[in-house]
C-alpha cells in the first residue's frame, strides 16, 4: 500500500500543530517521525490513526481517500507509549480483543481466535503468558502484548507512538532490535513517532524530521546525518559545532579557517557553518588554514573520547570526537596546545539575521586535502579549481 | 518487614481500634445485649408477625431497587460531570451533594408536596392511576434521593483517572462505541460502582426522616422497618425495638459482605502483583 499525504494542516486553538505537511510512504517502509515535543509528530500519527482530523489536506491510500474512513474501519495497528492495555483482561484476551469485537459474520471461530492469539504470543515471545493480567508483566512485556494486540487485526499500517518511551534504556535497545527484525519479517508499512534520534537513526528506512508542525527534511538516516537540509536539522541531529562565518573580500572565513572554494557574498545577512565533532582534524600542519586550540577537558566515553577545545582566536569552545585509543597515542593532555581544522562542514547563508528557519543557500564544504567522499545521491559539484568540493541548494 | 517512613504503627492501630470500638462496636454491643432481653421465643414471635415481615421486605427490597437506580443514574451523572465541559458544570457538581446537606425531613416534606395526589406533580400522575406519595414508590423515591450522591462521588475520581488511550486503542481495534463502553470502560468501573452501590444501599436501608413523610406509613403496605422500631419505642417495648434493630443490622451486614466479595471478584485483575 502506498500512502500519500498532501498539504495536511491542523490547528489547535489557533496554534498550528501541523503546517502544510506532505509525505509519501512506500509499501513496507519503516518511517520515523522525529521531533521534539510539540513538533506535530504525534498529531500526524493521530490523524493517520483516525483519532484526529486535519483542517486541510488529504491522505490517500492506494489512491483512495484514507481520511474518509473512521478509525475503526482503517485497519491500522496502534501502539501507545503507555501500552494502553485493557487491564481487566488477560494477555490472551487483550490480544484477541480486535477479533472478538467483530460482527458475528466476520468473527473467526473461538478455536481460530485462540490459535491466532497463540501464534501472536509466540511471535512476540510471550508464550505461556496468556493467562496473566497486564499488571503482572514488565514494561517491555506489556509493550509486546500491545504490539501483538495491534497485529491481531492484520493491519495494513502499523503506527507506533513513542513505543519505547516509558521503558528503561537496556530494554529499549533490546526491543528496538527486535522490532527491526519483526519489521523485516512482516514487511508491514510502519510509522514510528519518536523524539529519540538514536532510535530513529537505528530503526528507520527513512526519517522525517519535524519542527513546529513542518517537515524539515525527509530522507534516509545517512542523508539526514550527512546532508542536513536545514539549520534546524543540523542542530537537532547529532552534535554540531556552530560557527558564525564572516564574509569579506569575496571569501568566507571563521578566524584563520578559510572556507576556500565557497563564493563569499556580501548580500547574505548571516552565514553559519556547522562542523561535526568527528570532522575536526587534530594536529594539522601549520601551512593549512585552521586554528590553534587548547585542550580543556577530555571525556572518555568508552570507545570515543569527547574533547573540549578552546579556540582563543574566535573565542569559542568546540567539541571534537576522537577514538578512545587516540587520546594516549596523540598525547592529548589537558592544557596541551595544537592546531585543529575542520575536514568538512555544512554552511548555510541565512536570509534574515536571526531566522534560523529560512536560509538562502546551502553548501557542503570539504577540505581540499581530505579524502574524497564516496559518491552521494545528491549532486555535489566541485567549485573553484577543484580545490574544494561544495554542493549547493536553496 | 519493610521499613516505614512514618513511625507509629502500634500507636495509630491502637487508637484506631479503640475509636472504632467506642464509636461503632460499643453501641452495637449494647443493642445486642438489650435485644437479648426478649429471648428466642420473643424473637421468633416478632419475626413471624406479617407486619414486621412486610416492613423488612419493603425496607430491603426498596433499598435494593433504590441503590440499583442510583447506580445507573449516578454513573450517568458522574460521566457527564467528568467527561464534558458545559456552562454551569460546577454548579451542577455542587448540587450533587445537596441530599447530604439537606435535613432529611425537609427532603421528605418537599418530595411529599410534589408527589402527593394534590401536589404539583402528583396531580398530573393521579389521573393515570400512578400513586407515588403514600405508597411504596414514594418510599423508593425518597431512598433514591438520599442515596444519590454516593455513587456519583465514588465514581467521579475513578472516571477522571481513566486512561483515554485505552478507549482509543479499542476504537482502532474496531470496537463500536457500545463495545468500547461495555467491554473496556464498564468492567474497570464495576468495583467502584459496587462501592457506591453498597453505600447507597446502606443509606437507604437506614433512612428514616425523609421516608416517613412520603410513605404514608400504612401498615403492611408502605411502612418501613425503622418506623416500626420507633413505634416500638413509643410503646416502651425497648427489647422489641432492639431486636428488630439487631435483625436489620445482621441483614445489612450480610449484604455488605456479599457486595464486598463481589467487588473483590470484579476487581481481581487489580490485586495481582508481579
Amino acid at each position: 500500500m502506498t500512502l500519500q499525504l498532501s498539504h495536511l494542516s491542523r490547528r489547535f486553538a489557533g496554534i498550528p500543530a501541523l503546517d502544510d505537511v506532505s509525505l509519501a510512504m512506500a509499501p513496507g517502509e519503516f518511517l520515523a517521525l522525529l521531533g521534539s515535543s510539540g513538533s506535530g509528530k504525534t498529531t500526524l500519527l493521530r490523524i493517520l490513526a483516525g483519532l484526529d482530523y486535519p483542517d486541510a489536506g488529504t491522505a490517500q491510500l492506494d489512491g483512495r481517500d484514507f481520511l474518509a474512513a473512521e478509525a475503526r474501519e482503517r485497519k491500522v495497528g496502534l501502539v501507545f507509549q503507555h501500552y494502553a492495555l485493557f487491564r481487566h483482561l488477560t494477555v490472551a484476551e487483550n490480544v484477541a480483543f480486535g477479533l472478538r469485537v467483530r460482527s458475528r459474520k466476520s468473527r473467526p471461530s473461538n478455536a481460530a481466535i485462540n490459535e491466532r492469539v497463540g501464534q501472536l504470543l509466540k511471535r512476540v515471545q510471550l508464550e505461556g503468558y496468556g493467562r496473566r493480567y497486564p499488571a503482572q508483566l514488565s514494561g517491555g512485556q506489556r509493550q509486546r502484548v500491545a504490539l501483538a494486540r495491534a497485529l491481531a487485526v492484520e493491519p495494513s499500517l502499523l503506527l507506533l507512538d513513542e513505543p519505547f518511551g516509558a521503558l528503561d534504556a537496556q530494554v529499549r535497545v533490546t526491543l528496538r532490535r527486535w522490532l527491526r527484525e519483526l519489521h523485516e519479517e512482516l514487511k508491514l508499512t510502519t510509522v514510528f513517532v519518536t523524539h529519540d534520534q538514536e532510535e530513529a537513526l537505528e530503526l528507520a528506512d527513512r526519517i522525517a524530521v519535524m519542527n513546529h508542525g513542518r517537515i524539515e527534511q525527509v530522507g534516509t538516516p545517512e542523508a539526514i546525518y550527512q546532508q542536513p537540509a536545514t539549520p534546524f536539522v543540523c542542530e537537532f541531529i547529532g552534535k554540531m559545532n556552530k560557527l558564525a562565518v564572516t564574509s569579506a573580500d569575496g571569501r568566507l572565513s571563521v578566524g584563520d579557517w578559510v572556507l576556500d572554494g565557497l563564493p563569499g557574498n556580501d548580500h547574505h545577512a548571516q552565514v553559519v557553518a556547522y562542523v561535526r565533532p568527528e570532522h575536526l582534524s587534530l594536529g594539522v600542519a601549520e601551512t593549512r588554514p585552521g586554528w590553534t586550540a587548547r585542550l580543556r577537558h577530555v571525556y572518555l566515553a568508552g570507545s570515543v573520547a569527547h574533547l573540549e577545545l578552546h579556540i582563543p582566536s574566535i573565542g569559542q569552545t568546540l567539541e571534537a570526537d576522537v577514538g578512545g585509543e587516540d587520546v594516549a597515542r596523540l598525547g592529548l593532555q589537558v592544557g596541551a596546545e595544537f592546531r585543529v581544522a575542520p575536514r568538512s562542514a555544512v554552511v548555510f547563508a541565512l536570509g534574515e539575521p536571526e531566522g534560523s528557519q529560512s536560509f538562502e543557500e546551502r553548501w557542503f564544504w570539504q577540505a581540499a586535502d581530505a579524502v574524497p567522499p564516496a559518491p552521494r545521491a545528491t549532486s555535489v559539484s566541485p567549485i573553484g579549481e577543484g580545490r574544494a568540493r561544495a554542493g549547493r541548494c536553496s | 518487614m519493610r521499613r516505614r517512613i512514618l513511625p507509629g504503627f502500634g500507636l495509630s492501630l491502637g487508637y484506631a481500634l479503640t475509636y472504632l470500638g467506642l464509636i461503632v462496636l460499643l453501641p452495637l454491643a449494647a443493642l445486642a445485649w438489650k435485644a437479648s432481653g426478649i429471648g428466642i421465643g420473643g424473637m421468633l414471635h416478632l419475626l413471624g408477625s406479617p407486619r414486621t415481615l412486610a416492613a423488612l421486605r419493603l425496607s430491603f427490597a426498596g433499598a435494593m431497587l433504590a441503590a440499583v437506580i442510583n447506580a445507573g443514574f449516578g454513573l450517568l451523572v458522574a460521566w457527564v460531570l467528568v467527561r464534558y465541559r458545559f456552562p454551569g458544570r460546577r454548579l451542577f457538581d455542587a448540587l450533587v451533594d445537596l441530599p447530604f446537606a439537606l435535613p432529611t425531613a425537609v427532603a421528605g416534606i418537599a418530595l411529599t408536596a410534589l408527589y402527593a395526589p394534590n401536589g404539583w406533580l402528583g396531580r398530573w400522575l393521579t389521573p393515570w392511576g400512578i400513586q407515588i406519595a403514600y405508597a411504596p414508590p414514594g418510599v423508593i423515591l425518597a431512598m433514591v434521593f438520599v442515596g444519590f450522591p454516593f455513587v456519583v462521588r465514588t465514581l467521579q475520581p475513578v472516571l477522571a483517572s481513566l486512561d483515554r488511550d485505552v478507549e482509543e486503542a479499542a476504537e482502532s481495534l474496531g470496537a463500536s462505541h457500545l463495545q468500547t463502553f461495555f467491554r473496556v470502560i464498564l468492567p474497570v468501573l464495576v468495583p467502584t460502582l459496587l462501592t457506591g452501590f453498597a453505600l447507597a444501599l446502606a443509606r437507604a436501608v437506614g433512612e428514616y426522616g425523609s421516608v416517613i413523610f412520603i410513605a404514608g406509613n400504612i401498615p403492611m403496605r408502605s411502612e418501613i422497618a425503622p418506623l416500626l422500631i420507633v413505634e416500638k419505642l413509643e410503646e416502651f417495648d425497648y427489647a422489641g425495638a432492639a431486636a428488630l434493630g439487631m435483625v436489620m443490622l445482621l441483614a445489612s451486614f450480610a449484604l455488605l459482605i456479599l457486595i464486598s466479595r463481589l467487588q473483590r471478584w470484579s476487581g481481581r485483575w487489580a490485586e495481582l502483583q508481579r
